[in-house]
């Protein structure tokens, strides 16, 4: 492991470093692409984390970039690079959802999160691999392959968004977006030492966004530090008339409230996050980053969870009841992959989805289907809604107490590829601690508080609804007195 | 195993999705686990709870009632896999 300086090496530097830089003319766009697209073909390469990289396209936004800023037109991102996680629409780039029944799928328009980002200047440099169509904890169940971890090539990075964590830690780019249904960025985030953050239900758009599983989906951030995904955030947050779920509430300034103090924060711990499927080390960097938070002036409060322990199996019957509606889209008729030579109609829609969609999809729309169809639906659908409402509830009454609940991520540090994809339930059980803020709809965020045998392992802060500039608050505090962030996996310095 | 092979191939047919026999029986012995898995909900306390049906409290916002999109149909059919005359085409369903 090696603590990268930025003064010199663009690779290493933050977002916010960077726009200084363009700036001061320190630095052209096209320089930093072009630096960036190099790292990303040559030392990156091996990470499998680009489903398409947008060389000339990234270009030729550069040399506009640098247009705007000499001429004083620069908005609030310009020239600054990011990638997209292959799920977010980009006109005219494909979209593939690393499925093959998307693999030439071309949206013809861009989801919000893209149009903002780029209306504010910022530079796609790619789209990032992921797991099918979100549905995955380790990247394994990409068309396109599994992604590797910076940190250890035989390591997963987590997943979903496993690509855009993988490409941010390995210092290929600052920012990537991601999204998190049950974790899927907060784990890779974790699992690379990265930060990553997953908004309040409702705060980013989720037009143009693939759907999975539409009440618990939701766009956000993987950067390195908390004040690039504060800059982000205040790009990317906000109403959107084409999503009606998207929510009416203020944007407040996130990078102003970056640095008010900790004073009088209240920290829940929950004592469930520390039971015995937590490994010891990693519960032990956990217990010091909160400490840390503690000599800032915050205080630790036990709070109680009682029914955490049924957010998993609640999940896996509302996640995947929405992903067999959702994906029922697909059926080779307007979009995607078709068949050859069906016989009729149903042959056409079986066998085109038969020869789409990869294992782990076909058991997730199954699973849907069979917890909503005529028998099964009261008993599953129906009970895991009002289960989650008692989730719902448990977090309600801790937020009477506490501003934010401090645990662990995941319960162990990067996994080897290959080590969980026997049994789905053993991989089901690593979103143990993220999935509980998608059922509520809360804000969470993963931020890098050490190693364990040489792997990264998070820190989660979870908040109560639009609580995102506290836990970015916290998290650019605890950023100031460590430099687990700045750690570089050797291979990518 | 909870659920049968007859069960498994009901769903597929449900969901559109074509099994080959190979596939039949780790989809029978994987979709059994998850339904075992997720068979402890039955177990919590939930009566009297009401179901939850969105994340807010929040209501789903009303617009008015105006053509606001253009003709976008070339261009959207450019990723249909088979079209003519700008209508999907599809084996024939009407004899």
């Amino acid at each position: 492991m090696m603590t990268g300086t930025s003064e010199n090496c663009l690779h290493l530097r933050s977002l916010g470093e960077l726009r200084s830089a363009l700036a001061d003319g320190e630095l052209s766009a096209v320089e930093l692409t072009e630096t960036l697209l190099e790292r990303i073909d040559g030392v990156g390469a091996s990470l499998n984390a680009f489903v398409t990289v947008c060389r000339d396209d990234a270009l030729a936004q550069a040399a506009a970039a640098d247009r705007a800023l000499a001429q004083g037109r620069a908005g609030p991102l310009t020239g600054l690079p990011i990638v997209h996680k292959d799920l977010f629409c980009t006109r005219g780039v494909r979209t593939t959802c690393a499925s093959k029944i998307l693999e030439n799928f071309v949206s013809p328009y861009d989801a919000t999160v893209v149009a903002r980002l780029k209306s504010a200047g910022a530079i796609t440099l790619g789209k990032t691999n992921m797991d099918e169509f979100a549905m995955g904890s380790s990247n394994e169940t990409s068309y396109f392959g599994p992604v590797k971890n910076p940190w250890g090539l035989d390591r997963s990075p987590g997943g979903s968004s496993g690509g855009s964590a993988a490409a941010v830690a390995a210092r290929l780019v600052p920012a990537a977006t991601g999204t998190d249904t049950g974790g899927s960025i907060r784990q890779p985030a974790a699992l690379t030492g990265t930060l990553g953050i997953k908004p309040t239900y409702g705060r980013v758009s989720r037009y143009g966004m693939v759907a999975f599983a539409s009440s618990l989906d939701q766009a956000g951030v993987i950067t390195r530090t908390a004040a690039d995904a504060a800059l982000l955030l205040g790009v990317m947050a906000g109403v959107d008339e084409r999503d009606s779920t998207s929510s009416n509430e203020p944007v407040p300034d996130y990078r102003a409230a970056l640095d008010v103090p900790l004073d009088g924060l209240r920290i829940g711990i929950v004592r469930q996050h520390f039971d015995a499927g937590l490994d010891a080390a990693n519960a032990e960097r956990v217990k010091a980053a909160v400490a840390l938070l503690e000599a800032e002036g915050a205080s630790t409060v036990e709070v109680d969870l009682p029914n955490l322990d049924l957010s998993v199996p609640t999940y896996y019957v509302v996640a995947p009841a929405e992903c067999s509606s959702n994906l029922s889209r697909f059926d080779g008729v307007r979009y995607g992959h078709r068949a050859e030579n069906p016989r009729d109609l149903m042959d056409l829609y079986c066998r085109t989805r038969a020869e789409g969609f990869g294992a782990e999809v076909k058991r997730r729309i199954m699973t849907g289907t069979y917890v909503l169809s005529a028998g099964y639906y009261d008993a599953y659908y129906l009970k895991a809604q009002q289960v989650r409402q008692l989730i719902c509830r448990d977090f309600k009454d801790a937020f009477e107490k506490v501003d934010v609940i401090a645990g662990p991520t995941a319960p162990t540090p990067a996994f080897a590829l290959g080590e969980k994809t026997d049994d789905p339930i053993t991989m089901y059980l690593n979103d143990i601690y993220t999935i509980g803020a998608n059922l509520a709809g809360l804000p969470g965020i993963s931020i890098p508080c050490g190693f364990v045998d040489g792997l990264p392992v998070g820190l989660q802060l979870v908040g109560a609804h639009f609580a995102e500039a506290i836990l970015l608050r916290c998290a650019n505090r605890y950023q100031q007195l460590t430099d687990w962030h700045t750690s570089v996996p050797e291979a990518f310095a | 195993m909870s659920l049968s092979k007859d069960q498994v191939a009901h769903i597929a047919t449900l969901a559109r999705l074509t099994l080959v026999d190979d596939e039949l029986d780790d989809v029978v012995e994987k979709l059994s686990r998850i339904v075992d898995f997720v068979d402890q909900l039955k177990a919590a306390p939930t009566d009297e709870v009401v179901p939850m049906a969105h994340p807010l409290d929040q209501s789903q916002r009303l617009r008015p009632d105006q053509v606001t999109e253009t003709d976008q149909r070339d261009r959207i059919q450019e990723n249909a896999p088979a079209v003519r005359d700008g209508l999907y085409l599809v084996p024939k369903v009407i004899e």
